[in-house]
């Protein structure tokens, strides 16, 4: 009731999903590349050492493109943000909690919920998407640069690979899987930053639950996904 | 007028308000005293419907708080300032946004805005502070900034949670000041909860004493300081008592 509440205020809400947007997804953009670029190489190498001998090593392509896809994008990119973000979100909030300046925004008027649950989450679900695409498009390059220049892999037989087994679903799927890890990490980062109590101890204790509960969410998410659209 | 009716509130197994009864007339200022701990904040947070009583009710102006729908419950805050003990200033925003944040939210117009904005913090003497970050202000001007909050909604109430406390003696007199300041310039019905009781005889019209969950006493500046209640007398004289050791009709909760 108080949600649905929250999400019609949008005079609230609506000024802040820009700045959470980039404070969210944006900033996010580095560490998320980074670890995408890492497992793109490691993907390419590891499916050399599993192919040699029994598999054509065009394939390499296609175990890249369909794992980075569909499975490690998402969830890798899902479970640093998930540390990042909700960690950021929790220990905020809770702070605000903590020093009163939720009571604050309760008695100018203002629904905590729009104010600061509603922008976060929204933001979440709109830039997590974005950014584990892009970890997806860094992580097929860092394998594709991986497999020609260290698995004597043409380019043309990676992306043959590339393009074996790919259906458009592999993107989508992703892309759904991610948008879901961004309402959980965002309104788990919300809710334990909402319920802190006790001061400075209170926040570490909150912020910690919050990290713990946005990457539980995404492999319970992950597995319901799996199990609901493949 | 603010009216407790027999409120009483627990904190799982803590009690802190048991039965307390008082009637907080318009147009004055009414202290809350009591020891640290019995309940004063929260009793004042019950005014704004920040906390729900276990029992009994809180009526502002006739209206039950926590039987108002989020929209009257908004309308209804709209009349009353609150400064939190800390301030609770908002550590992402400046001073003038911090204050422009209320008045945005009632609809008001740009130019009214930055009127109001400027008017109160001149009343509180920060007229500089407005670009400033809370971060970059002592804990006086915090408080003032925090004043300046509540005054610029124009409220019919202000409630002032511990404003003097961790405070020296000279800003603690200027936050008195301007809490007076506020009833005479502005007619608004303050509500006042402190230990100190230099803050209290400066600032209030009357006084009432919340001790185990009640309030014990209610009465004048005059008619506190010539109280003859044991614990009322021990409280604002700060001398130490054992309430266990008080005869039985006096210890009378």
């Amino acid at each position: 009731m108080d949600s649905a509440r929250a999400l019609a205020d949008a005079r609230t809400w609506a000024p802040h999903v820009l700045p959470q947007m980039r404070r969210l997804g944006v900033d996010s953009v580095p560490i998320a590349l980074f670890i995408a670029t890492f497992t793109g190489i490691v993907l390419a190498l590891l499916s050399k050492y599993i192919f040699t001998g029994a598999v054509p090593m065009y394939f390499v392509g296609a175990l890249v493109g369909k794992t980075i896809m569909m499975e490690l994008g998402p969830v890798l990119t899902g479970l640093a943000l998930a540390g990042r973000v909700g960690a950021n979100i929790a220990a905020e909030v809770g702070t605000m909690r903590v020093t009163e300046q939720v009571d604050a925004l309760e008695t100018l008027a203002y629904n905590p919920n729009s104010y600061l649950v509603v922008p976060r989450v929204l933001a979440g679900v709109l830039m997590f998407p974005v950014v584990t695409a892009l970890a997806v498009a860094i992580g097929v390059t860092a394998g594709w640069i991986t497999a020609i220049n260290l698995l004597d892999l043409s380019t043309l037989e990676f992306v043959k690979g590339l393009r074996l087994f790919y259906r458009f679903k592999d993107i989508w799927f992703g892309l759904l899987k991610a948008a879901s890890f961004g309402a959980a990490v965002t309104l788990a980062g919300c809710l334990m930053g909402l319920a802190t109590r006790g001061g400075a101890e209170g926040v570490g204790r909150n912020t910690t639950r919050a990290v713990v509960i946005g990457c539980e969410a995404i492999l319970v998410l992950d597995a319901f996904w799996a199990l609901v659209l493949l | 007028m603010i009216r407790f009716t027999d409120v009483h509130k627990a904190f799982g197994p803590k009690v802190v308000l048991a039965g307390m009864t008082l009637d907080i007339p318009a147009g004055q200022t009414t202290v809350i005293i009591g020891f640290s701990g019995s309940g004063k904040s929260v009793a004042l947070k019950h005014i704004v419907g920040l906390i729900e009583p276990d029992a009994g009710q809180v009526e502002v102006d006739g209206q039950v708080v926590h039987d108002l729908a989020p929209d009257a419950l908004s309308l209804l805050r709209a009349g009353i300032g609150y400064v939190f003990q800390f301030a609770a200033l908002f550590d992402s925003m400046t001073v003038g946004d911090n204050i422009r944040l209320g008045l945005r939210r009632h609809g008001l117009d740009p130019d009214e805005v930055a009127t109001r904005v400027r008017e109160s913090l001149h009343l509180v003497d920060l007229d500089e502070a407005e670009a400033r970050y809370p971060a970059e202000l002592s804990g006086g001007m915090r408080k003032r900034v925090g004043i300046a909050r509540a005054i610029a909604l124009r409220p019919r109430y202000i409630l002032y949670d511990e404003p003097t406390t961790g405070l020296d003696p000279v800003t603690s007199a200027v936050i008195d000041e301007l809490m007076v300041r506020a009833r005479r310039e502005l007619g608004v019905t303050g509500v006042v909860v402190t230990h100190d009781m230099r803050s209290a005889y400066t600032v209030g019209d009357r006084i009432a004493m919340l001790y185990q969950g009640r309030i014990r006493q209610v009465g004048t500046i005059e008619e506190i300081r010539q109280t003859d209640d044991p614990v009322v007398r021990n409280f604002i004289e700060g001398r130490p008592f054992d309430p266990d050791r008080l005869p039985a009709a006096e210890a009378r909760a």
